[in-house]
C-alpha cells in the first residue's frame, strides 16, 4: 500500500507542485526547493509525530530464530534488507541501461530540449524518477527504520550517509553507488565499535557521516553539473540615496520596537535584527558570487560562542574577534570549497554543519597548545553585551538598538560592496568561472575573501543574537534550525540588500506573534517557511524587489516622507505616555504606511510614455543608457 | 509542388524583443531550402518554430497543409518533423547505442535504425559502447544526422551542420543531406558556410532582420546579392 500507492501519488505531487515550476530555472532554484521540501516535511512530521512519544517498529521475522553463516549470526531482518538492496541495485541498473525509458530518463537529464526533439517526454522521464526515487527512498525507509529510532530529523539526516554512497557513484553509477553504500554502513559501525573511548570523540561518531560526505566530495572528481540552460538574474546596483534611507528606517525601526516591546517580547523578537545581519551574510555569498552556503548560521554559532568566552565583560574587541574568528574558519571551508560548486557545494557547506552540530559544537572543553579553549561546555554559555564609550549595554531596548545600527552597518556595506570592484568581481565570478579566470581573476583569492566576508557577517549577528538571547544553546545554531533563515532569505531575494531586513521581520516577527496570539499554531508556524519556499517558484526573483517597487514612490516622495515620519512618531509618543497599547501603535503604523504607499501613485508623475517598439528606440523616442542592457538581456535570453 | 512544411507570415518575440517579422517559407517533399543570411537575422529562430521549440506569435506553422501551430515539439517530432540543433545534436554522457535508442520514440525499432546509422556512419558501429561525448565533433554530427537518416522524418530541419568541421567532412555531411532530400524528405537547412548548402540547395531564402528580403534560385545573382548582405553594398 504505502510503496505502490502513496510513495508513486507523492512523487506525483512532488514533480507537478513542488518541481516543475521551477524547471526552467537554475540549478539554485532548484535546490532551494528540495531544501524547502526537506525543511517542511521534518516540520510537517513534528507535527503529525509528536516526536517526544518514542516509536519503534516491529522487525520483519522478530519470532524467527536468527541464521547462522559460519561464524556470523544475521537476523532474518538483516537477511531481507540485505536482499532487496541487491534486487534494488540489479533491477535499477537494467531499467536505466537496459531499457528505452531508462535512457529516456538518462537522455533528459543531459539535454531536455534534444530529448523533446526526439520525440520523448521529459515529463514522463521526470515523473518517473521522482516515483522511482520516493518508492526507493520508503523501502529503505521501511527497513531501517525498526534498526533506529523512529524520528523525523534523526531518519532525514539519513541523507547525509546516502548522499556519500551516491557521491562515490558521482550521483550516476549504480554499481558504483551500491558500493559507496557499503564502505559508509562498514565504516559507521567500524567507529561506533573500535573508537577509543575518549570524551571528545563521543561526538565524533554521530558526526562520522557528514565527516564521509565532505570527506568523499573532495575525493571524488565530479563533473559540474551541466550549466547551460540556466538563465541568471541581473543584480541590482543599489543607490546610495536609497541605501541611506533604507539604512535610517531599520534605525527607526529598531528604536520604536526597542522602547515599546516589555522585556520578554524584547528577548523574542529581538532576533529581528541580529538573525537579519546573519541572512544579510547570503547576499554577498549567494547573491552576489552564486556560492550557496547551509553553514551561516553555524558560522553565528561560532560567533556567538567567541562573543560568550572573549566578551565576557562586554570588551569591544572580543566583537571584533566574534567577526573575525569565524571569518577565519569560513575562509578554511573556502579551500576543500574551491573544488565544488552548486549542489556540491551545498551538500558540503550542510555537512560542515552537521559536523559542527555533532561533534565540535558538544565537545567539552579542551587545551590545545595550553590555550583552553571551550565551545558550548555541553550546554548553554552566557553572553552579557558589549560596553560602548564606558556604558555597558545591558537592557533588551539598548541591545535591539545596537543590532538596528548594526544591521544598517552591514546592510551599508553590502550595498557598498556591491558598488565597488570587488562585488562586480563576484557577480563575474558567478556568471562564469572559467572567463573570471581568464580574465586574470585569482578564484581562490576571491572565494576565500568572499566566504569570509560573508562568516564574519553571519559571525557578528550570532554575536549580537547571543547578547539579545542573554544564553545560548547549540541547538539553536543547528543546521536543522538554519534551514528556515535561508529560505526565507531566498524568498526575500538573495541579490537584494534588504534581504536582511526582510528575513529577520518574517522569520522572527509574524511566527512568534502567531504562535503568541494563537498557541496551538506553532506546528504550523514551523512548516511557513517551507511553504514559503515551495512558493518561489511563482516570484524567482524574490519578494524584496517587490517590497521595493511598491515603496519607492514613497521614498522618493517627500511629502509622503515627512508625513510617515510625523504620524509614527506621533504614535510612538502616544505609546511611551501610554495612551495607546503595542497593538495599536503596530496597527496605526501599519495603517499610515500602507495609506501613504497608495497616495503618491494617486497622483503618477507625466512619466507614462506611450509604448514604443523596440525597433523604434532612439528614433521615436531617445535613447537611455538603460536601453543597451534591457536588449543585451533580451538577447541574452534567446 | 504542394509545400510540406509552410511558415506563414511567422512572428515571435524573446520577450519583448522581437526577431521574426513575418516570415514566410515553403519547403515541398525532396526539395532542399537553404536559409541564409547575416548573423542576428533569425535564422535559427525560424527552424525553433518550425520544429515547435520557440512558440509563434502570430502567424501559422503548416505541415503537409496541416495546422500544427502551438504544437509542442515532441508533437511535432512524432508528426515527422526532425531538428538536428547547432552544435549538439547529442546526448554526450549517454553512450552511441542510447543515442541510437533515443531516435526509437518516432516509431523505429533499435534494430532499423542501427542498421541504417552504422551502414551509413560505419565509424559509429565501433564507438557503439563509447559516450556521444567523447567522440570527435565530426562523428558527433554524424550521430546526430543519423537521426535525420534513420528515423525517416517528412521533414529534416538543420541548424548549422559545418560548425567547427573540417571542409572535408562538410562536403561528405552534405553528400548524405542530398541524398536524405533525394528520398522526398522536405530538407530546411541554415549555413553560414554559404557555398556548402548552396551547393546542394534547390532554392534559397535570404533572411535579414526578420524577414525574408530574397528567395529564388541559388543562382549568381543570389550570391552576388548575398556578399553585399554579409559584406554591405558598395553602392
Amino acid at each position: 500500500m504505502v510503496l505502490f500507492v502513496l510513495a508513486p501519488a507523492f512523487g506525483l505531487f512532488v514533480e507537478r507542485v513542488v518541481m516543475r515550476p521551477v524547471q526552467g530555472l537554475g540549478e539554485a532554484e532548484r535546490l532551494v526547493m528540495t531544501i524547502a521540501l526537506l525543511s517542511g516535511l521534518i516540520a510537517a512530521a513534528r507535527w503529525i509525530w509528536n516526536p517526544n512519544v518514542p516509536r519503534s517498529l516491529p522487525t520483519f521475522f522478530a519470532n524467527s530464530a536468527p541464521l547462522h553463516i559460519g561464524s556470523a549470526t544475521i537476523t532474518w531482518h538483516q537477511a531481507i534488507t540485505m536482499m532487496v538492496a541487491v534486487a534494488v541495485a540489479v533491477s535499477l541498473r537494467l531499467l536505466l541501461h537496459r531499457t528505452r525509458a531508462g535512457a529516456e530518463m538518462r537522455a533528459t537529464v543531459d539535454d531536455r530540449a534534444l530529448a523533446g526533439l526526439t520525440g520523448a517526454d521529459p515529463l514522463r522521464a521526470n515523473r518517473v524518477a521522482w516515483i522511482l526515487g520516493i518508492q526507493l527512498a520508503a523501502v529503505g525507509g521501511i527497513l531501517i527504520a525498526p534498526e533506529l529510532t523512529l524520528d523525523a530529523t534523526q531518519l532525514s539526516l539519513l541523507i547525509v550517509s546516502a548522499y556519500t554512497a551516491a557521491i562515490f557513484g558521482r550521483l550516476r553509477s549504480v554499481p558504483m553507488t551500491f558500493a559507496g553504500a557499503v564502505v559508509v554502513g562498514c565504516m559507521e559501525s567500524y567507529l561506533t565499535g573500535y573508537l577509543p573511548d575518549n570524551s571528545l570523540l563521543t561526538g565524533l561518531r554521530l558526526a562520522a557521516p557528514a565527516l564521509m560526505l565532505f570527506v568523499a566530495l573532495l575525493v571524488f572528481p565530479h563533473g559540474r553539473l551541466h550549466g547551460r540552460n540556466i538563465r541568471l538574474r541581473p543584480v541590482p546596483v543599489p543607490t546610495i540615496r536609497g541605501t541611506a534611507i533604507f539604512a535610517v528606517a531599520i534605525v527607526v525601526f529598531g528604536v520604536v520596537l526597542g522602547t515599546v516591546l516589555s522585556q520578554s517580547d524584547l528577548i523574542t523578537y529581538g532576533a529581528i535584527f541580529s538573525l537579519g545581519i546573519v541572512a544579510l551574510s547570503f547576499v554577498p555569498l549567494a547573491g552576489y558570487a552564486g556560492q550557496v552556503s547551509l553553514c551561516q548560521l553555524s558560522m553565528a554559532g561560532i560567533g556567538a560562542i567567541t562573543w560568550a568566552h572573549l566578551g565576557a565583560h562586554g570588551q569591544l574587541w572580543a566583537l571584533a574577534a566574534a567577526i573575525a574568528i569565524p571569518g577565519a574558519v569560513g575562509g578554511l571551508i573556502a579551500l576543500p570549497a574551491l573544488r565544488l560548486s552548486g549542489i556540491y557545494l551545498a551538500l558540503g557547506t550542510a555537512a560542515f554543519a552537521v559536523i559542527l552540530d555533532d561533534w565540535i559544537f558538544t565537545l567539552p572543553s579542551f587545551r590545545i597548545l595550553g590555550v583552553r579553549i571551550s565551545l558550548f561546555d555541553q550546554g548553554s554559555v552566557q553572553a552579557v553585551g558589549p560596553r560602548l564609550f564606558g556604558f555597558q549595554l545591558r537592557t533588551g531596548t539598548e541591545l535591539m538598538v545596537a543590532s538596528a545600527v548594526a544591521l544598517a552597518l552591514a546592510s551599508v556595506s553590502v550595498a557598498w560592496l556591491r558598488r565597488r570592484r570587488f562585488g562586480r568581481q563576484l557577480i563575474a565570478l558567478r556568471d562564469s568561472e572559467a572567463a573570471y579566470a581568464m580574465l586574470g581573476g585569482n578564484l581562490l583569492v576571491a572565494r576565500v575573501m568572499v566566504f569570509a566576508l560573508a562568516a564574519g557577517i553571519a559571525g557578528l549577528g550570532g554575536a549580537l543574537y547571543a547578547m539579545q538571547q542573554q544564553s545560548v544553546t547549540a541547538q539553536q545554531f543547528s543546521f536543522v534550525t538554519g534551514l528556515p533563515l535561508f529560505l526565507i532569505a531566498v524568498v526575500g531575494g538573495l541579490a537584494y540588500v534588504g534581504d536582511g531586513l526582510f528575513t529577520g521581520t518574517l522569520l522572527d516577527g509574524p511566527l512568534n506573534a502567531m504562535v503568541a496570539i494563537a498557541p496551538w499554531s506553532a506546528n504550523l508556524a514551523a512548516i511557513l517557511p517551507a511553504l514559503a519556499g515551495i512558493g518561489l517558484g511563482r516570484n524567482p526573483d524574490g519578494l524584496t524587489p517587490a517590497v521595493r517597487r511598491d515603496w519607492e514612490p514613497v521614498a522618493r516622495h517627500r511629502i509622503a516622507l515627512a508625513v510617515s515620519g510625523v504620524a509614527v512618531t506621533l504614535l510612538w509618543v502616544l505609546r511611551l505616555m501610554h495612551v495607546i497599547n503595542g497593538w495599536v501603535l503596530f496597527g496605526g503604523a501599519l495603517a499610515v504606511l500602507l495609506a501613504l504607499r497608495g497616495y503618491p501613485a494617486l497622483r503618477p508623475a507625466a512619466t507614462g510614455e506611450p509604448e514604443i517598439p523596440v525597433e523604434w528606440w532612439g528614433l521615436r523616442r531617445d535613447w537611455r543608457p538603460a536601453d543597451e542592457e534591457v536588449l543585451a538581456r533580451g538577447i541574452a535570453r534567446g | 509542388m504542394n509545400a510540406l512544411l509552410e511558415l506563414r507570415g511567422v512572428h515571435t518575440a524573446y520577450g519583448e524583443l522581437s526577431v521574426l517579422h513575418g516570415v514566410d517559407v515553403r519547403v515541398a517533399p525532396g526539395e532542399v531550402v537553404a536559409l541564409l543570411g547575416p548573423n542576428g537575422a533569425g535564422k535559427t529562430t525560424t527552424l525553433r518554430v518550425a520544429a515547435g521549440v520557440h512558440p509563434v506569435r502570430s502567424g501559422q506553422l503548416l505541415l503537409g497543409g496541416r495546422d500544427m501551430t502551438g504544437a509542442t515539439p515532441r508533437d511535432l517530432a512524432r508528426a515527422g518533423v526532425c531538428l538536428i540543433p547547432e552544435g549538439r545534436g547529442v546526448f554526450p554522457n549517454l553512450s552511441v547505442r542510447d543515442n541510437l535508442t533515443m531516435m526509437t520514440f518516432t516509431g523505429h525499432s533499435r534494430k532499423q535504425i542501427e542498421e541504417i546509422a552504422f551502414t551509413r556512419f560505419p565509424i559509429l558501429a565501433e564507438r557503439a559502447s563509447q559516450a556521444a561525448g567523447t567522440l570527435s565533433g565530426g562523428e558527433q554530427q554524424m550521430l546526430a544526422l543519423a537521426r535525420g537518416l534513420a528515423t525517416d522524418p517528412a521533414v529534416l530541419l538543420l541548424d548549422e551542420l559545418s560548425m567547427g568541421l573540417a571542409p572535408l567532412i562538410v562536403t561528405r555531411l552534405y553528400e548524405q543531406v542530398a541524398e536524405i532530400a533525394r528520398q522526398g524528405v522536405a530538407v530546411l537547412l541554415v549555413e553560414q558556410f554559404a557555398a556548402a548548402a548552396l551547393g546542394i540547395a534547390d532554392h534559397a531564402a535570404v533572411l535579414v532582420r526578420g524577414r525574408v528580403e530574397r528567395q529564388g534560385l541559388p543562382d549568381g545573382v543570389l550570391r552576388a546579392e548575398l556578399s553585399a548582405l554579409y559584406l554591405g553594398s558598395s553602392s
